[in-house]
């Protein structure tokens, strides 16, 4: 081969970066950020060419040089984001029994309704005569949420769980203050809770006042009473999951709520876990007077990889005449959209309607499903957590025991003296092909693992994932270590190091002669 | 039931495997008198076809965007959004993960985080940017509460040119922690009043760019006069076309940006999901709400990402959180990164470009009319009219004819300039519309 004349390989510096041919590994592909591989200059996308009218942009205005957003032609685009969805686990792929967060199967007719152009091609702000019949889904929705949760108003603009424990924490602070009520500002919150309740409460002006849980991972009712009674006139209500973190139903819910309705506060119910319930136990009958549903969760709207959600909530009559604008009402002309804040509304949560691409999504599985689908997704999702705490209880330890609701918890007891902690066994199943399950929470328990199951997984799926956490628990018992400890071997990272990117922390790219100056 | 894999046979062996009779005894914690006996009063299952009939004959009772000329703003705007973009966000692997908090298995979402908070980053011309917020207004909401975490004092002041929605969505969220806000009332040539406002109290001040008049507003004198009184300015803008065009904020002194990204890549979709972006100055990122992620090396030294700064959130924090946010807009921000990739500087100022000449036409179309009247002495997309007649009966009657003919500002205000029309021209503007507008609205004011 004639080499002379060729300058040295211009390549050589980026293959001396890789530590396999090619830094790939078959069907996972090296994915160097588009900073790396776009150039400003460069775009995907054709535009007609502009006609040069006058700019009416004002003199000083303009943006001087270069932005220095990288672009790629639309091949290379698709090849850079396909690679990386290459390197994500997902429902479609494999059990995802994160508990607390509900991965169950999203159905594929969800998307394509939301994509209907009356319902995603709408603009929020058209003449109500034109949207007629965007809001008549938002008010078919509100329909099937306020009979399946028996509660009679639904206030649909939260955008996410935590955006509705927001709402109905103020709908409960106006209630209060309308009342006359305003030194009422502690909110009991069990210690159980999601880390959201308490950052939602201080969130409203509350305080937060913690309740220890019994031993059976329950809300201690005598603690209850004692921190009530120690100054009932300051009590606004109570923040309580229902089934709890634990994946347990509070028995003593409606005993609960008498206790907080008598000392003059109201009870927010957490309906993170409301999936557990669907079609089997309304809320409006336990004494419920606010409460969040997660679409995302409960209604199968998918979960993005962090987004958006979707968290509608539900009022009782005590607060309903609170809920934030807007809203739609039936009237005899048609749908109208209450946008305007009267005398008691709390105001507005944010800038339009909420979120109309997760209510399309989330009305189309209520209507597949019917009454007699979601109540049978419920028992299913409950008969299969049960059924794999039961097949788990041998090897691993239950941190209850008893029947759960629609996840199992266990705590770290059986991985005693084998030096593998929860995250290690988190990182174990990995290798095994299963996400893990949700660790270290509820903080109640000791080294906690959450299994959520949800009713999408088959019998053979589940007997699988049972196989090989049993598999697993035995390798941790039997000393295998080491093992243990370099998980994963097998995902596309090894363990990532957690500890130097909150130290140091690396938000975006930076050109490489930056880095250099920066390190100076 | 398509949706549920187990049948009758599997069910009886699992709860005989749990050691109970029937799926009651797993239900027996419930309280007696609320355990339903009988079925919820709605309907039952339905086959995906009707469904999908049901929803098809929902949607058609709506007038969508691209079906007629199409001028509304306000906050939301109509782009053509690539078919790459809905594709790849549809990709089982984005689509169906969960918030990546196990990194390992998570590098896709991860890695396009990272890229998305540059993209961010550099938009708005600031050091860093989060994951993502639950749209512009809410982000703008949390500005505000971070500026009282920085400064520790509790004074907002907010311009008279800033999105009702947006002061709305700050005001309820300020209404609880004691932060205390101007009155504001809607103008559209007013923005630098607010320096007059500035005192040594004044934790931030919060001015939009384009404002939602559609007004570009010079932000230098405004975060001269915050820093002198070491007070924040805080930028906001709700059309992310725009920054293609005119000078970032950051160049201009902003502390914190905050907007709406639905411009780049997420749809109209009547209001939400869109998409929050949330920028900073890099010495408030420990004050910043919300999810971030962070480059990190693995095991074997190899670059990767991660969700970091945890100990700013809701779960590690409780109730000393920065904010109680949980979720970002992940989805959403894909499709804006996706969009932003095939874009690049040089696809965005194209775009842009086309944005202000079709707007220009637009506004020289109107200036014709009798009866309406530009009131702008700068714009990017959007500006505003005033008419002989109320804006609202206007609108409706320009929908009538089949034109989305812009919004009332008396619609998104609490009704005050009811005879001021907001209206926007996007690349997705022809000519043929803009005349269509031209003459209906002249029929319309006559």
């Amino acid at each position: 081969m004639k080499t002379e004349g060729r300058p040295t390989s211009p390549v050589a510096a980026n293959m001396n970066d890789v530590k396999t041919v090619s830094g790939s590994k078959a069907l996972e592909q090296a994915t160097k950020l588009i900073f790396e591989t776009g150039t400003p200059r460069r775009t995907g996308i054709d535009f007609p060419k502009p006609k040069g009218r006058a700019s009416r942009l004002g003199a000083n205005n303009e943006r001087q040089g270069e932005i220095g957003l990288p672009g790629l032609s639309e091949p290379e685009t698709m090849r850079h984001y396909v690679r990386l969805s290459q390197k994500n686990y997902a429902i479609d792929l494999g059990v995802y029994p994160l508990g607390s967060c509900t991965m169950k199967h999203n159905p594929r007719l969800n998307e394509k309704v939301a994509r209907m152009p009356g319902f995603a091609d709408v603009h929020p702000l058209q003449p109500i005569s034109t949207v007629q019949g965007a809001l008549e889904l938002m008010y078919e929705l509100s329909d099937w949420i306020c009979k399946l949760t028996g509660m009679p108003a639904v206030a649909l603009t939260p955008k996410a769980g935590a955006h509705g424990e927001l709402c109905g924490m103020m709908a409960i602070r106006a209630r209060l203050d309308a009342d006359g009520q305003s030194q009422r500002r502690r909110v009991l919150v069990p210690e159980s809770a999601h880390g959201t309740n308490p950052a939602t409460a201080v969130q409203c002006g509350f305080t937060v006042d913690e309740i220890p849980a019994s031993g059976d991972g329950r809300v201690n009712i005598e603690a209850l009473k004692e921190k009530i009674k120690s100054d009932p006139d300051s009590v606004a209500g109570i923040m309580l999951t229902n089934p709890n973190t634990c994946g347990l139903f509070e028995r003593d819910v409606i005993e609960i709520a008498d206790l907080i309705h008598a000392a003059g506060g109201y009870f927010y119910c957490d309906g993170a876990n409301f999936n557990a319930l669907v079609g089997r136990v309304r809320p409006g009958d336990l004494g419920v007077d606010a409460m969040h549903l997660n679409l995302h969760k409960t209604f199968s709207t998918p979960h993005g990889g962090g987004g958006p959600g979707s968290g509608p909530t539900v009022l009782s009559d005590a607060l309903k005449a609170h809920a934030p604008v807007p809203y739609v009402v039936k009237t005899e002309k048609g749908y109208e959209l209450v946008e305007h804040k009267d005398g008691v509304s709390f105001g507005r949560m944010c800038a339009f309607h909420g979120q109309m691409g997760m209510y399309s999504r989330a009305l189309t599985y209520m209507m597949s499903h019917g009454s007699d689908g979601l109540k049978q997704a419920t028992e299913d999702a409950v008969l299969n957590a049960n059924y794999v705490q039961a097949s788990l209880s041998d090897v691993m330890s239950p941190a209850f025991g008893g029947i759960c609701m629609h996840e199992a918890l266990f705590d770290d007891r059986f991985l005693k003296d084998t030096g593998v902690d929860t995250l290690d066994f988190a990182k174990a199943m990995i290798d095994e092909g299963y996400h893990p399950m949700t660790m270290y929470f509820p903080l109640v328990v000791h080294g906690a693992m959450l299994i959520e199951p949800t009713e999408s997984e088959s019998k053979g799926e589940l007997d699988r994932f049972i196989g090989s956490m049993r598999h697993l628990a035995e390798r941790a018992t039997s000393g295998d270590l080491e093992s243990f400890k370099q998980a994963p071997i097998y995902a596309p990272m090894r363990r990532l190091d957690e500890t130097q990117a909150a130290r140091k922390p690396v938000l975006r790219w930076t050109p490489p002669q930056d880095n250099a100056e920066a390190a100076e | 039931m398509r949706y549920l894999p187990l049948n009758a046979n599997d069910r009886a062996q699992m709860l005989d495997i749990v050691g109970v009779d029937n799926i009651d005894a797993l239900f027996e914690d419930v309280p007696k008198s609320a355990r339903l006996k009988n079925l919820i009063d709605l309907p039952l299952h339905q086959s995906e076809a009707a469904v999908e009939r049901h929803m098809s004959r929902l949607s058609a009772k709506s007038v969508s965007a691209s079906s007629v000329p199409f001028f509304c703003g306000a906050g939301a705007y109509k782009h053509h959004i690539p078919a790459t973009v809905d594709h790849l966000i549809q990709r089982s692997e984005f689509l169906t993960a969960y918030t990546p908090y196990q990194p390992e298995i998570s590098q896709g979402t991860l890695q396009a985080l990272f890229e998305f908070q540059t993209q961010v980053a550099l938009l708005t011309g600031m050091d860093v940017a989060n994951a993502s917020m639950y749209d512009g207004s809410t982000a703008c909401a949390e500005a505000v509460v971070m500026a009282k975490r920085v400064t520790r004092k509790s004074k907002a002041v907010l311009a008279p040119g800033l999105h009702p929605h947006y002061a709305a969505a700050t005001q309820m969220l300020a209404s609880t922690l004691d932060i205390s806000i101007n009155e504001v009332v809607p103008d559209i040539g007013a923005d630098a009043s607010v320096i007059d406002l500035i005192t040594d109290e004044t934790a931030c001040v919060v001015v939009q760019s384009p404002n939602v008049f559609g007004e570009i507003v010079d932000l230098a004198p405004i975060a001269e006069k915050a820093h002198a009184h070491k007070a924040l300015l805080i930028a906001v803008f709700t059309e992310p076309v725009a920054l293609g065009l005119i000078k970032s904020p950051g160049e201009q002194g902003a502390d914190i940006v905050v907007g709406e990204g639905q411009g780049i890549g997420v749809g109209l979709n009547f209001g939400g999901p869109h998409v929050g972006l949330f920028a900073c100055r890099q010495k408030l990122v420990r004050q910043m709400p919300g999810r971030v992620c962070g480059e990190t090396v693995d095991a074997n030294g190899e670059r990767g990402y991660v969700l970091t700064l945890s100990t700013r959130e809701q779960h590690i924090r409780r109730e000393k959180a920065t904010s109680n946010i949980c979720t970002n807009s992940g989805l959403c921000c894909l499709a804006f990164t996706i969009h932003m990739s095939l874009l690049g500087d040089a696809g965005l100022q194209q775009m842009a470009t086309l944005n202000h000449e079709n707007a220009v036409h637009l506004a020289d179309v109107i200036d014709g009319i009798k009866g309406a009247e530009v009131l702008n002495e700068t714009f990017f997309n959007e500006f505003t009219v005033r008419l002989n007649k109320p804006a609202a009966e206007v609108v409706q009657a320009l929908a009538d004819k089949s034109i989305l003919g812009g919004v009332p500002f008396s619609r998104i205000s609490d009704g005050e300039h009811e005879d001021l029309l907001l209206v926007c021209a996007t690349e997705v503007v022809s000519d043929e519309d803009i005349h269509a507008f031209g003459h209906a609205l002249e029929e319309v004011l006559s």
